[in-house]
């Protein structure tokens, strides 16, 4: 009787050893780590705006299914859904915002072969689509 | 787009022509006696809560019910109807019979378009636009291939039904040029809201040239069928400039779209044709000069120069032409096109841009 006691008393001083162990454990850590990096591309609203403009505009949903356009979803063509987390364009070209616009604009010019063919946009419309779809939220 | 139903002035109060100003008349002259009624009505729950007791009783006596609630009512209702149900008439009459004539028959899910000559014989076929001359009568002998639709374009004329075995008549007239939207106004299934067109008013000189262009080009696909098709692409300028006007922009687009820096392997335009022909496009789709002379879908010899593709709903140009060949089921779901995504990439995109060539 007396010895269940005396564990009783003594169990919860470890669990409360553990804890504050933990926590500065945990403390070292974070203080030790750099801030994760940054790597999600965040757009300007105006350009996102008139992105999806000019993709209602040109019909990208003929064939893509795209966060914000209620209609068409496409599906001949891969969804881009969760386009703000992929990395490599269209499985080859490097990730960045003149590339896809590159590729939006002329899709066989920087990825020869590619089933998407040129698209009736201006450059500018381009890298406003480019913009929109950095912009997809879609966590 | 050009959007039917949207746009400011919205279609339905901004008429280009003279029918639909009579039209949008009417509903104006609907809207403010509808205002007049209403502020009558309050000042009457006014003067009946808060008025003085002479006025109340005043209100609340039978002979207010006989001149307010039956008179007042029975005459201006009727006389609305009177003038409304003879203006609509003028909507197809006069009809003098030497109108140039448009025959649009309505299908599930899209327009057939016929132009007449003065003998009633079909001398093109189109389908989803209607091309008109600014500035002169047009008739339009409206038909249905299966259930009813109804004909609209806002802009120009009210709504007139296409009703099975008989032909309905409808004059339209537009007097300034521009493209105007056009829908089906009577539930005909599932894809009614995605059945569109556009009314594209033309100067007449401009018409007259855009007409004899197309002639020439079934003049010219009248003789021997062509077996191959010459697709030569001339270089792009791809300029990347930032663009300076609207016509800048447009060329721009178009710049983007036609012939490329570097050759693109797949745009095998010949290729496009033959597949045309053995996959089973020819057995529904018609192309004037070719073997492909299918009758239920729409005729296809001029689809390159068409401003929509899918009935009104898409922008025309190679991508939206390869999605719709590929997946229209996704885009139309229920359409009477089967999605062709057993071909591949290049066979679609071979097939599009044979058919983006068909102007």
């Amino acid at each position: 009787m007396g010895r269940m006691h005396r564990r009783a008393r003594w169990l919860p001083g470890i669990f409360a050893r553990l804890a504050k162990a933990a926590v500065l454990t945990a403390c070292a850590c974070i203080s030790a780590c750099k801030d994760p990096v940054q790597t999600r591309r965040e757009p300007a609203e105006g350009a996102a705006a008139r992105g999806l403009v000019a993709i209602k505009d040109a019909g990208c949903g003929s064939c893509h299914e795209i966060p914000g356009l209620d209609w068409p979803k496409g599906r001949l063509a891969p969804s881009l859904k969760g386009f703000d987390d992929v990395g490599l364009i269209a499985g080859q070209l490097p990730n960045r915002p003149e590339v896809l616009a590159a590729f939006v604009r002329n899709a066989p010019l920087v990825k020869p072969g590619s089933t998407m063919p040129p698209m009736p946009i201006t450059e500018q419309e381009a890298q406003d689509i480019a913009s929109y779809l950095y912009g997809i939220d879609h966590d | 787009m050009i959007d039917a139903l949207w746009g400011w002035p919205p279609p339905v109060l901004d008429p280009a022509g003279p029918y639909a100003a009579k039209v949008t008349t009417l509903a104006w002259s609907l809207f403010a006696l509808g205002v007049i009624v209403t502020l009558i009505v309050i000042a009457a729950l006014w003067a009946a809560i808060k008025g003085p007791p002479r006025v109340q009783a005043m209100l609340g006596g039978e002979r207010a019910i006989w001149i307010g609630g039956v008179a007042f009512p029975g005459i201006v209702l009727t006389a609305l109807l009177i003038w409304g149900l003879t203006l609509t008439a003028t909507l197809t009459d006069p009809i003098e019979g030497d109108e140039m004539r448009i025959r649009v028959t309505g299908e599930m899910w899209w327009f057939r378009v016929q132009y007449l000559d003065d003998q009633g014989r079909v001398i093109m076929e189109d389908a989803n636009e209607i091309h008109i001359p600014v500035g002169q009568p047009v008739l339009l002998e409206l038909e249905s291939g299966d259930v009813i639709h109804s004909f609209w374009v806002p802009h120009l004329s009210g709504k007139k039904d296409m009703i099975p075995g008989r032909r309905t008549l409808l004059l339209v007239e537009a007097d300034r040029p521009g493209e105007f939207g056009g829908v089906c106004a009577e539930y005909c299934g599932a894809q009614h809201a995605l059945m569109g067109f556009v009314a594209v008013a033309h100067e007449p000189a401009a018409w007259r040239e855009w007409r004899d262009a197309r002639l020439a080009r079934l003049a010219a696909a009248d003789g021997p069928i062509e077996t191959e098709l010459d697709i030569a692409r001339t270089a792009a300028d791809n300029s990347f400039d930032a663009p300076a006007d609207a016509l800048a922009i447009e060329a721009e687009r178009a710049g983007a779209i036609s012939p490329l820096p570097v050759p693109v392997a797949t745009g095998d335009a010949p290729l496009g044709r033959r597949l045309f022909m053995d996959v089973g496009c020819a057995a529904c789709h018609r192309v004037a000069g070719t073997e492909a002379n299918g009758l239920a879908g729409p005729d296809l010899t001029h689809v390159g120069s068409r401003l929509t593709l899918g009935a009104g709903i898409l922008p025309n140009h190679l991508g939206t032409m390869m999605g719709w060949i590929g997946d229209s089921q996704s885009i139309k779901p229920g359409n009477r096109m089967p999605s062709y995504d057993m071909l591949s990439a290049e066979e679609l995109e071979a097939i599009a841009l044979w058919l983006e060539q068909q102007k």
